[in-house]
């Protein structure tokens, strides 16, 4: 919403400056988003041109000589077809920025010829786009603005702009009027709005209104409709001209300027029909399929069944409340017209609007809500300026529908306003500031009102918002910053389970030295369906890109493709993780809380890429699974209670790859080398290694009576260490071994370290060798080579029996 | 004793040891005549004989430790190593976390100061929990200006969509649980816009404030108090203005005070800009009664602000969208150490 200082001095009697009225506008909630105090016109003066002669090296040229109210007449080049003698128009001296061509003038030679200064166009003042030739002010422009005198006072520019930004609950201040009224409630100053005067008609309206709604809502409540007849039509006075472009609308003729006028200064949009073209009377229905209309912007709509349209007997004429037909619109020559002030329902409007993607000035006004009480005194208004501005004779006015009359009573106890805001201000302050704004107590005694909510505020419902109609108005810098209640200090948890195991996961796998990611949260089709998901369910209806489509199922599509990114950068073997939810469905338990991650390249643990002490290794399914257990350990797992399957989704490498389980069935997390497949589907380069732990699947950790940790035996006797070397079928796996080395003696054996794995032609096909360093510890007596002897007799039993391994000779 | 000092290493020195204290070395062969002396020649000589033994010992034993140590110098010098070469980076100095979730940790340490609790809820939300609950009505405008994600009508013309704040989990927690409520609710939310300061995904910080006795006046405690912990000075000049949005009345938009004047630098605290940086209110009464509560038993507050845009300013970022292109360069330089862990007694950042 823009205006000017003086638009809106002809509303507010106030000796603020335009600082006071800015900052106060903005403290109120009516946020100044611009101020252009217009100051780049301020070197523009009023020159005649004295002279004009031929230049003696440029058939286009004229050398004029230019009487600026300074001194002796200055010498000026100047190629416009138009500069002649006895011009009068805006010059500039050198030293003057010219915006329209962006250049700080100084004093130049032209073809030999010195000039020193510029007859300006329109265009380079940035006016108008006219650049046929140089400003040309009638002569007696002279005697209002002499020679020498500000041009852009005597143009109206130097009237300052202000932009405010208006929030959807204030329609009322989409006009300069209600604007005043804020300003003045505030305390600016007080409000001098022309009162309006009904003007009388002396003939009934020729053309009726029927709103015809038969079997459906209204989307139309009140209709009201003149024809002033015999007009002369032509261009609006300057001064209305002059607020129009200061706040960037293109005056078009008296008629339309008037609408324009109307909808800004008292926020009620209008419409002016051609009567000319008018056939029959107004219909204001809901259009049928598929009818068109040719509007006043150029391009034709074609409509539903759930849009409003004003026809007549030539079919639609006007889109209801959002723009006019360009068949019906009024041009210099139309003689009668027909002034159309409506009341439309705001979200058919809103929705209307955005449909057929129209934004027009009067859309964004209906849709918010026009003031119903000020229904007939603005088609009084537009009759009173268009017999004004183009004479004619005035109808009586046609009001189709009924003019709601709202009467919305909030019973409102004063002290509301601190217990809400904490503000200290008596009843009589709220009581004044309320019946500023317009609203008006019905009854009460000193504690307590019945509010009358005035028509033009549909926003207002209920107790809180006349504290806030206080708290604005009073100032929201009066309320003291008051700390709040300390509350329980003592608390048991601030986060929960599953946030301070994102936490930790973070923290861990960056110790691991993995970058953090943040990626997106869909991801393309293909991908996903990859990932084993792409249900119908989580498929976006609105995508903003075709790769950007499903929800994710993992956290590896995502990262592998963001590898794959940072390698064409030229960034080989990163190590990326995210903590982060995946969806297996649209319901909020079907959102699970993953940490993933990947490494590629030879992006280990220790660092990839080639080093002096030895290249770093590619990446294998032994890496991820480090990661995921330490996940697992920074979620306080213990991991020597978890069990290690051969077997992982789809998109792992087949026999490098596993899951982390509690028991047979809960998986905890998911690890392994990617499938060259699945490296291929996401045009990926290997190799890569990844892993999934899956944060909501761990079970969460028993509450314990205690925070003591369990007792320590340290035992006074020597550990013993044995080597086993076992030969044993390839398949067979380490777990087993380890297993049932340690089923020997449970109580003595206290660790079992696998330190080496060898196969070799040696051994036999398909044989390895796993050597073990078995540690006894004895906590009552030290062991005795007997007692050695046994046991290490009954781990070769174990593992023989378990594996089929035996003591490699 | 000249012998002793000419020795030049172990083998020299032993050779020496033999002649003089061997079996058949001069000072035993001497010690060996004792026994054939007189009583008063054996009191002379077997002390001065023993003195000598005990000198050439202690000579050889001195030689003996000069060789060693001279010995071993000259391995220590052949083992000598080029420390300047590099060793490969510690992983938990190479590792980074994201800015936001290190912004989110931040918060968190601030909040949790003043008896907040962190909540969180689904990303994929109902229309009911992300908009009519939060008063936004059937249709009106304030709900397209949310560029909604949507998911594909069911069977039963219901139509999931992604949150486009975190504002759902306030309904959430007042369905969850009975006041008093303090909760500050991070999370990922959704838009289908993006350009250099719009992403379809960013991240927002919801609060929620419900008790019987919360004011405009201690929201705006809270908030001073948060963005002097969170920018880390002293003091930061606030401004706040009427605004609206659905779910809150009174409501306010809030700038704080900023210094622009050096390019590509942002200071808080100081200097005559305004930033608007959060938009906040009294919870709206029809918001209080969707959650389940009187609106006039129960009060109290409700902000949102952008992550995102909180980590920019606070750290400089120029773009959004390279938050979310996991570009390794962008991920160290702007990232955080995984031992950086924000709190207020050691400080929010290093």
């Amino acid at each position: 919403m823009k205006f000017t200082l003086s638009w809106l001095k002809e509303h507010l009697e106030t000796d603020a400056s335009l600082d006071q009225i800015v900052e106060k506008l903005t403290m109120i909630g009516l946020e100044v988003e611009a101020v252009d105090d217009r100051a780049a016109f301020k070197p523009f003066t009023i020159a005649r041109v004295v002279s004009a002669a031929k230049h003696p090296d440029a058939d286009k040229l004229q050398v004029l000589m230019v009487d600026t109210g300074k001194g002796d007449p200055i010498q000026v080049v100047c190629g416009a077809p138009n500069a002649r003698a006895g011009l009068v128009g805006a010059f500039a001296a050198p030293g003057t920025y010219v915006p329209g061509i962006d250049v700080t003038l100084s004093v130049g030679t032209i073809r030999g010829v010195e000039s020193r200064g510029m007859m300006c166009s329109e265009r380079e003042l940035e006016l108008s786009d006219d650049h046929t030739g140089i400003i040309d002010l009638p002569p007696e422009t002279l005697d209002v603005a002499p020679v020498g005198s500000s041009y852009a006072a005597y143009a109206g520019l130097d009237d300052p702009v202000i932009e405010i930004g208006i929030t959807p609950n204030r329609p009322d201040a989409l006009g300069v009027a209600g604007i005043a009224r804020d300003l003045a409630a505030a305390g600016l100053g007080t409000v001098k709005s022309p009162a309006i005067e009904p003007v009388k008609g002396t003939f009934p309206c020729p053309v009726k209104v029927k709103l015809d709604f038969p079997d459906s809502q209204d989307l139309c409540h009140a209709f009201a409709l003149r024809m002033v007849r015999g007009v002369k039509n032509g261009p609006s006075p300057k001064w209305l001209q002059q607020r129009l472009t200061a706040i960037g609308l293109r005056p078009i003729n008296a008629l339309v300027d008037i609408t324009n006028w109307l909808t800004f200064d008292r926020n009620r949009p209008l419409h002016v029909f051609d009567a000319g073209t008018v056939k029959g009377d107004l219909v204001v229905r809901r259009a049928h399929p598929g009818e068109k209309l040719l509007a006043l912007n150029g391009k034709t709509y074609e409509f539903d069944t759930t849009m409003c349209v004003i026809s007549d007997d030539n079919g639609v004429e006007s889109l209801s409340g959002i723009m006019g037909g360009e068949a019906s619109g009024c041009t210099e020559e139309t003689v009668d017209v027909l002034i159309e002030a409506a009341l439309w329902e705001p979200l058919n409007i809103a929705q209307t609007g955005r449909k057929l993607a129209i934004n027009s000035d009067a859309r964004y006004r209906n849709e918010r809500g026009i003031d119903p009480a000020f229904n007939v005194p603005g088609i009084e208004e537009a009759t009173r300026l268009v017999l004004e501005f183009c004479g004619g004779e005035p109808s009586e006015i046609f009001l189709a529908g009924k003019v709601p009359v709202p009467h919305k009573l909030i019973d409102f106890p004063y002290s509301e306003v601190k217990r809400l805001t904490g503000l200290e201000i008596g009843a009589d302050e709220s009581r004044a500031i309320l019946e500023r704004l317009g609203f008006e107590i019905e009854e009460g005694d000193g504690a307590h009102a019945k509010v009358k909510v005035p028509s033009w505020r549909p926003d207002v419902e209920g107790k809180a918002d006349l504290v806030e109609e206080v708290m604005r108005i009073h100032g929201v810098n009066e309320i003291a910053f008051t700390p709040m209640e300390q509350g329980d200090r003592v608390k048991t948890k601030i986060l929960t389970t599953g946030q301070v195991r994102t936490r930790n996961a973070r923290r861990a796998l960056a110790a691991r030295g993995m970058l953090e990611a943040v990626t997106w949260s869909f991801i393309s089709a293909e991908h996903a369906a990859a990932f084993g998901g792409g249900q119908a369910e989580l498929k976006l209806a609105n995508p903003i890109a075709a790769d950007m489509s499903d929800m994710r199922p993992s956290l590896l599509p995502s990262l592998l493709a963001a590898a794959q990114r940072n390698a064409d950068r030229g960034v080989d073997n990163v190590a990326l993780f995210e903590v982060a939810a995946i969806y297996a469905g649209d319901k909020a338990e079907e959102q699970h809380r993953v940490a993933g991650g990947i490494r590629h390249g030879t992006a280990r643990l220790t660092g990839g890429g080639r080093h002096w002490q030895g290249a770093a290794a590619k990446v294998s399914v032994f890496d991820a699974k480090a990661d995921a257990l330490s996940v697992l350990e920074a979620c306080g797992m213990d991991v020597s209670k978890l069990q290690i399957f051969a077997e992982a989704p789809d998109w792992y490498h087949p026999g490098r790859s596993g899951t982390v389980r509690l028991g047979p069935k809960v998986v905890l997390a998911a690890f392994g080398e990617i499938h060259p497949l699945t490296l291929e589907t996401l045009d990926v380069d290997g190799p890569a290694a990844g892993f999934e732990v899956f944060l909501d699947v761990i079970p969460e950790a028993r509450a314990k009576a205690t925070k003591t940790k369990p007792r320590l035996d340290l035992s006074p006797y020597q550990a013993v260490r044995r080597d086993f070397a076992f030969v044993m079928d390839r398949d067979q796996d380490a777990a087993t071994l380890m297993r049932a080395a340690a089923g020997a003696d449970k109580k003595l054996i206290s660790d079992i370290n696998i330190f080496d794995v060898f196969e070799g032609a040696s051994l036999g096909e398909g044989k390895k060798s796993v050597a073990i360093e078995v540690t006894l510890q004895p906590t009552d007596k030290t062991l005795t080579d007997e007692e050695i002897d046994a046991i290490s007799k009954k781990i070769v039993e174990n593992v023989a029996k378990s594996t089929g391994g035996v003591l490699r000779g | 004793m000249e012998a002793v000092g000419a020795a030049g290493d172990e083998a020299a020195l032993e050779a020496v040891r033999v002649s003089a204290l061997g079996k058949k070395g001069s000072v035993t062969e001497q010690m060996k005549r004792l026994g054939a002396m007189s009583p008063e020649e054996r009191k002379e000589m077997g002390p001065l004989l023993n003195g000598l033994k005990d000198r050439i010992g202690s000579a050889l034993g001195a030689r003996r430790d000069v060789l060693k140590r001279a010995a071993m110098e000259t391995r220590l010098a052949a083992e000598k190593l080029d420390v300047t070469l590099p060793v490969r980076p510690s992983p938990s100095e190479s590792g980074r976390i994201h800015p936001i979730s290190q912004v989110i940790d931040e918060i968190t340490a601030i909040f949790s100061d003043m008896g907040f609790e962190i909540a969180e809820g689904p990303d994929i939300e109902t229309d009911y929990y992300n908009f009519t609950a939060l008063n936004f009505p059937e249709g009106h405008p304030a709900r397209e200006m949310h560029d909604t994600f949507f998911f594909n009508e069911k069977a039963d013309g219901d139509r999931m969509l992604l949150r486009t704040h975190t504002s759902p989990v306030q309904i959430r927690t007042m369905e969850a649980k009975k006041p008093p409520i303090r909760i500050v609710i991070p999370g990922k939310t959704y838009r289908c816009d993006s350009d250099a300061t719009h992403s379809p995904m960013f991240h927002q910080l919801e609060g929620l404030v419900v008790d019987k006795v919360t004011t405009v006046a201690h929201m705006k405690w809270a908030l001073h108090e948060f963005f002097r912990a969170f920018f880390e000075v002293e003091d930061v000049g606030m401004r706040f203005r009427p605004s609206f949005f659905p779910f809150t009345e009174p409501s306010l938009e809030v700038d704080i005070q900023c210094d622009r004047s050096r390019p590509g630098e942002v200071r808080f605290g100081e200097g005559n800009d305004w930033m608007e940086v959060l938009g906040c209110g009294m919870v709206h009464t029809n918001v209080l009664r969707f959650g389940g509560l009187d609106p006039d038993e129960y009060q109290g507050f409700a902000w949102g602000i952008g992550i995102d845009r909180l980590a920019m300013l606070k750290y400089g970022m120029p773009d959004l969208r390279a938050f979310f292109d996991a570009d390794a360069r962008w991920l160290s330089h702007y990232g955080f150490r995984p031992l950086d862990i924000p709190t207020l007694f050691g400080g929010l950042s290093s």
